[in-house]
């Protein structure tokens, strides 16, 4: 029968035919410069480059924030989907339509507006001053604006599931003398966990990556608060085109690596899901 | 990869059924629903606030101001600029690639969804890069370009590349869910009854999917209106010249003009507000329909 459709409905040719062009004028051809580049850079100095001191503390401050960050969100994303899914209170429908503003929100308004906030004397950093915490221009500012911009990720890969959970195995479970934590850690828990590991990644992956909301909240000196998508630029404002290309090839490579990570759970667990029924 | 893209479509009678349950909640629910607050309070609503509140600091007189001033008013042109020429294109790439991955079956169809997400799973200062690479006098392409006198880096056209690379996935993104779980049989319908292809399009097609692609142009002019990191590497970054609205606040910023600052920060998040509005209103429609075809 599908065979048949595309018989019968036009433009298959056209629509295919402009969506690969112009995928392969846009992103393809463009993204493979950064491996041709590298490869004419030489094994020994792409080694030299991206082993470098000042590299290597960028690639550490930009995972270990990442996954700090990541981490943080998935935490709190569970609390805020549980509360949005399950709990009603004045103003829930509001707050719902918030969560995706790190989405909409351009990234270097982000940047000045948390920098502003979190900096010693800012409408939040002045409640941690007096504790001794530096927010704004250490590692905890990265993460921090790390968080907002990986905030939606966990909450809304969470909320559809636990939306259309079957109700029926909690009551069945409570019903049978489970506490309602067995029953969170037993029922519900489990079958959270996939849409949490994906949120996760998601929010990982972006963080990675991340730059306008950062170099805001930073501070930005080698070695200490210097990611690695902002030492990509400052190669490139010394016009020092192999440097950045490395940095960038390394950093592609892992995303791409998490992206098919990604991919590869999502298609095992939906074949767990079919496989249990 | 982004999942807050998609409407959840949810059956109204069994939500109701757990809004019941959930005064039952009792203690733990409210210690949640507070700690919720409290997180989405310190990193969603007071920043929200904040940009308006810093905007409007020094006053009104000093908003405008920094609002009319004449490079601020040249970020905004060539920022509207660049979306006019950058929306389009992605839109025909959305509907095209949306119709084709739908409607049809070919193999390399999964490789093509992935492909599609792939700027997303892209650093925006490496999606700057690539076109470094490409065009710059010592790249690959700009020889040539500089031969024809034409300059795409640190000019408007790498502007425009960079911005339609990072916001290519957002209309094709909205649209296959939306093509998917309408099927092909109402266009076949209207093909075996003699409508030739631009009539199907216009007549049964758009109409269906008019919400989810109205979306989808919002969200992908809300990204290029605000994209900063690739934007800011192909830029030179000349006021009045190659300097869009993110790059002039960032100039703003640094020079510590703060009101000027977040007066132009608050112009481009009164665009985000109007994006989720929309986003909940979509939620709104997608649920009534959900509900009709339930009762």
């Amino acid at each position: 029968m599908k065979k048949n459709r595309s018989h019968v409905l036009p433009g298959f040719g056209l629509s295919l035919g402009f969506a690969i062009f112009y995928l392969s004028l846009i992103v393809l051809i463009p993204l493979s410069m950064v491996f041709i580049e590298t490869a004419q850079l030489g094994w020994d100095e792409w080694f030299r480059i991206v082993t470098s001191e000042r590299v290597i503390h960028s690639y550490k401050i930009s995972f270990g924030t990442s996954l700090a960050a990541a981490g943080i969100n998935a935490v709190f994303g569970l609390i805020v989907a549980w509360v949005l899914v399950r709990c009603t209170f004045p103003g829930k429908r509001l707050l719902d339509a918030l969560i995706d503003l790190p989405f909409a929100l351009p990234t270097a308004v982000a940047g000045i507006t948390l920098t502003t906030l979190y900096s010693e004397n800012g409408w939040i950093g002045q409640f941690f001053a007096p504790l001794n915490i530096k927010i704004a221009f250490t590692p905890l500012g990265i993460t921090v604006a790390l968080i907002f911009i990986g905030l939606p990720f966990v909450v809304r890969m969470v909320q559809p599931v636990l939306q259309n959970l079957d109700k029926e195995v909690e009551e069945a479970a409570e019903s049978l003398g489970a506490s309602r934590f067995q029953t969170f850690r037993k029922v519900i828990f489990p079958e959270l966990l996939p849409a949490l590991l994906s949120g996760f990644s998601l929010a990982f992956a972006r963080g990675l990556g991340e730059y306008g909301s950062v170099v805001f909240i930073a501070g930005n000196m080698p070695m200490k608060t210097e990611i690695a998508p902002l030492l990509i630029m400052t190669k490139l404002e010394q016009f020092d085109y192999a440097g950045a290309t490395a940095i960038a090839s390394v950093m592609l490579v892992i995303s791409f690596v998490c992206l098919i990570l990604i991919n590869l759970f999502q298609i095992w667990c939906r074949k767990d899901r079919l496989a249990k029924g | 990869m982004h999942p807050s893209l998609e409407t959840s479509v949810d059956t109204n009678s069994s939500k109701r059924r757990r809004g019941a349950k959930a005064g039952a909640g009792g203690g733990i629910n409210t210690l949640l629903i507070g700690i919720a607050l409290l997180y989405l309070s310190m990193l969603l609503f007071v920043p929200l606030v904040a940009i308006f509140v810093k905007a409007f600091e020094k006053g009104f007189g000093v908003y405008w101001a920094a609002i009319t001033e004449s490079d601020a008013l040249s970020a905004v042109r060539l920022t509207l600029f660049v979306t006019a020429i950058v929306v389009p294109l992605n839109t025909l790439f959305g509907i095209a690639a949306a119709w084709a991955v739908t409607k049809f079956h070919f193999r390399g169809k999964q490789v093509l969804v992935s492909l599609v997400e792939l700027p997303f799973s892209v650093s925006p200062v490496i999606a700057g890069l690539i076109f470094v690479l490409l065009f710059s006098p010592g790249g690959v392409l700009g020889p040539w370009f500089v031969e024809h006198g034409l300059n795409i880096i640190f000019s408007v056209p790498g502007i425009i590349i960079a911005t339609i690379f990072v916001t290519l996935p957002f209309v094709a993104r909205e649209l296959i869910p939306v093509l998917e779980a309408r099927g092909g049989s109402e266009e076949e319908a209207a093909v075996s009854l003699g409508a030739n292809g631009w009539q199907m399009f216009w007549r049964v097609t758009l109409p269906n999917m008019k919400w989810g692609l109205l979306y989808g142009i919002i969200l992908c002019s809300a990204r290029s209106i605000g994209e900063f990191g690739a934007v800011s590497v192909v830029s030179g970054r000349i006021r009045g010249l190659t300097n869009t609205m993110p790059l002039h606040v960032e100039i703003l910023y640094n020079e510590y003009q703060f009101s000027a600052a977040f007066a132009v920060a608050s112009l481009m998040s009164i665009l985000a507000v109007i994006t989720l509005i929309m986003k909940s209103f979509m939620e709104w429609k997608t649920e009534q329909r959900a509900n009709r075809e339930v009762h």
